[in-house]
């Protein structure tokens, strides 16, 4: 018997639309900008203070801006901003002195560094291999910038400047002071009373100072400390003293990651007869270091900002190569311009960063019970 | 024999020993780890009296006295602006002081703009209003991921654009931004002040003093004694009855321009301005952050409850939010603190005369390198330990109270 009493309307009615205070657009601007009188007083207050900003500055820098010219004069002349400092500074501020007919050396060194940090951003590449290519890429960018083989003509440190070296700079200290950091945190954490108090001891000093005094200290009072002629190169020194006073930071969040780790992780890898390294490795590190990824990214990303105090101590980074291009008093008087530009270069490399990390904690959190 | 005896009663054979039981003290744990522990801590102790051996031939080969006697010797040097006076015929030691006076200056001021500014933006940006949490939440990306070194030169070069004092932007005549810096009116110098500051001081401890008996006695008989409002008129009139006491003197000094530049009033120099911008704007979007997820970490149950029970907006903010949220608020707004004094290092690179900077003068004119940076390194340490300890201290007060 397959007779189907059906009770159902056989034609929907039509959908009617909502009243029309509460849709679309009027529903909106009520609820997130004119929901009480405070709100009202805000919005009111905040609308005016754009209204009064924003119709300047597009004037300023887009309408009445000089975008090319050889001449600063066509700039004085303008009544806005002069981007053309840029476009006639540009090599300088990138590449600093290094050799002009060599900066497609440097284009490539950058192009093989964010090319590998966008690559790591993936997950499927996350594996041994990423850090074996990443010592590769390391090497190629140090062949390119120092020279000498493959009759590369050699350029030797203290012509390198602006973005490779900021690149160089950051990715140096990221490598060199990651495990550092591990090692720093775990000794802090060591039963055995004479390294742990030599770890608190190096931890606390470096983090109670600023990073700018480690560089000088770094630059300038190492080489007092090496025998008679020993020197080791200006970027070297200040590659070393950004390496310390990062992993002295990276410590302290690896730290709290190892704190993280339930009891019982370590008395099971103990009870399985595991030696001290063999849990560490296997055990501890893989669980802390996950908790810690998003902690981490922020050092990261502060390691990336930091790069700029080495212009203090005389290298030309993107920064430091940008005051020497507003050397020339031609141009000088359009600093502010210039300086807009890096601000915002800089900006695009921490803030594609920083929402990277926010992509990373979202996706470790997925299927934690928080 | 009596090494049998430690194999136990299980009849394992004893264990075979080689190397005449070499093999047994390495495999004893407590042996190994003074062994590491002797092996690390003697290389590095080998490294540092290798280095300082090398710096004290270095010393010797050029000449150079070492000890703290520079300390008491003439400077040679200006110091461009300072809390206290200067000059170049006065010690090192003052030199010192009018640095570290000047790198606390701009780093307390920063500190509190920063904070104002960080709790403002902070609330904002979780506010409903969608216009004022975006602005806010832009605020707060564009400054916290620029570098703040980068910051603090953009705002010197906005400083130096500005236009000479004949053409000074004015304030209703009386506050001027120029080119040399921000000349404001300010109270014309008098004794009466100083001692105003001596007297709120007292007033505060006279406070605190007052809270304590008055917490202590209602422990004691559950009588509930309100002093608030008996100390903020404590706070008002003691400086109040000092100010009268000295005649109540009223005399402002306000700036006027005189040839080429501005006479009177109060003039903040450029470096000191845009070092002041360059960090509090910067530790602000920290702080923000900070205040943010302090806010957030409150349970929704918590202000469900303060609802239900009739609580009043702002009391929900004062007595159930704010003292849950600062717990999570205090450790790292603490830290960011510190990171803003340190960073005050940074007005070496627009040349405000700060610790680092005169401190660099110092090394070049005394040649006393390792000393000054002793010196220079134990000031940051202490300022830096200072902050943590106060921090500490509050941290206790606003954390939760077992018993």
């Amino acid at each position: 018997m397959s007779t189907a009493i059906s009770f159902a309307i056989p034609k929907s009615t039509p959908r009617r639309p909502p009243p029309a205070r509460e849709a679309g657009v009027v529903l909106w601007l009520r609820r997130n900008l004119f929901s009480s009188a405070y709100n009202t007083v805000f919005t009111v207050l905040a609308l005016w203070a754009l209204f009064v900003t924003i119709p300047d500055f597009i004037v300023w820098a887009f309408i009445e801006a000089v975008w090319w010219t050889e001449d600063p004069q066509a700039c004085r002349d303008a009544s806005g901003a002069c981007w053309a400092v840029v476009v006639e500074k540009h090599r300088v501020m990138l590449f600093g002195t290094f050799p002009y007919e060599e900066h497609w050396r440097g284009v490539i060194a950058i192009a093989l560094i964010v090319g590998m940090a966008i690559a790591s951003a993936f997950k499927r590449f996350w594996s041994y291999w990423l850090f074996v290519a990443w010592l590769g890429v390391t090497a190629a960018v140090l062949v390119l910038l120092l020279g000498g083989v493959f009759g590369l003509t050699p350029t030797g440190t203290h012509q390198w400047g602006g973005l490779p070296l900021t690149l160089l700079m950051f990715v140096g200290t990221v490598v060199g002071g990651m495990p550092l950091a591990v090692f720093l945190a775990l000794g802090r954490r060591s039963r055995l009373p004479a390294i742990k108090a030599m770890c608190i001891g190096f931890i606390e000093i470096v983090r109670g100072v600023p990073l700018i005094t480690v560089l000088f200290m770094a630059s300038l009072t190492f080489p007092l400390f090496m025998p008679e002629g020993v020197t080791i190169n200006k970027f070297l020194r200040a590659q070393i003293g950004m390496i310390l006073f990062f992993a002295a930071y990276a410590a302290e969040i690896v730290r709290g990651g190892l704190q993280a780790i339930p009891r019982g992780q370590y008395e099971a890898a103990d009870a399985i007869g595991l030696s001290y390294w063999q849990k560490t490795n296997r055990i501890i590190l893989p669980q802390a270091l996950r908790i810690v990824l998003p902690a981490l990214m922020n050092d990261v990303i502060r390691a990336f900002k930091n790069t700029t105090f080495v212009s203090i101590i005389g290298l030309f980074d993107v920064l430091g190569a940008t005051a020497t291009a507003l050397e020339d008093p031609l141009w000088v008087l359009f600093a502010l311009e210039a300086y807009t530009f890096i601000f915002v270069l800089y900006f695009v490399f921490c803030f594609s960063m920083s929402k990277y990390s926010e992509h990373v904690e979202r996706d470790l959190s997925k299927g934690r019970n928080l | 024999m009596a090494e049998t005896l430690n194999v136990g009663s299980s009849g394992e054979r004893p264990p075979k020993r080689s190397w005449f039981g070499l093999t047994e003290i390495w495999n004893n744990v407590g042996f190994r780890n003074l062994a590491y522990q002797v092996l690390v801590v003697g290389s590095v102790l080998a490294v540092a009296v290798f280095m300082v051996s090398n710096a004290q031939d270095a010393m010797e080969r050029r000449g150079i006295s070492t000890g703290f006697g520079f300390l008491f010797q003439e400077a040679g040097f200006d110091i461009g602006e300072g809390l206290i006076a200067f000059q170049s015929t006065d010690s090192f030691l003052r030199a010192y002081a009018t640095a570290v006076l000047n790198t606390l200056k701009v780093s307390v001021l920063a500190i509190v703009f920063a904070t104002l500014l960080g709790v403002m933006l902070g609330i904002a940006r979780l506010s409903s209003n969608i216009l004022i949490s975006k602005l806010s939440s832009a605020y707060v990306e564009v400054f916290r991921n620029t570098p703040q070194l980068v910051q603090i030169i953009f705002w010197y070069t906005v400083m130096t654009q500005l236009p000479p004092p004949k053409q000074a932007l004015s304030m209703m005549d009386v506050a001027f931004l120029t080119n040399r810096g921000f000349i404001v009116p300010w109270p014309a110098d008098n004794p009466a002040y100083s001692w105003m500051g001596v007297t709120f001081v007292v007033a505060c401890i006279a406070a605190v003093m007052l809270l304590r008996w008055a917490d202590a006695r209602r422990r004691v008989t559950g009588q509930r004694i309100r002093v608030f409002w008996l100390n903020t008129a404590l706070l008002v009139v003691a400086p109040l009855v000092t100010w009268i006491a000295f005649g109540a003197p009223t005399e402002v000094s306000v700036p006027e321009l005189k040839g080429f530049n501005f006479v009177g009033g109060l003039a903040l120099s450029p470096e000191f301005l845009a070092l002041l911008l360059g960090l509090s704007l910067y530790i602000a979007a920290f702080i923000a952050e900070i205040v943010r997820s302090g806010i957030q970490s409150v349970g929704k149950g918590q202000i469900e409850a303060a609802r239900a029970i009739n609580l009043t907006r702002g009391d929900t903010y004062r007595k159930v939010i704010l003292p849950q949220a600062l717990r999570v608020i205090v450790p790292p707004a603490g830290a960011q603190y510190v990171s803003l004094v340190k960073n005050s290092s940074l007005g070496v690179a627009i040349g405000y005369p700060e610790l680092f900077n005169v401190n660099n003068t110092i090394i070049t004119l005394s040649g006393h390198t390792v000393e000054a940076i002793g010196m220079m390194m134990a000031i940051y340490l202490s300022i830096a330990f200072a902050i943590a300890a106060i921090i500490n201290l509050y941290n206790r007060t606003v954390q939760i109270k077992e018993r």
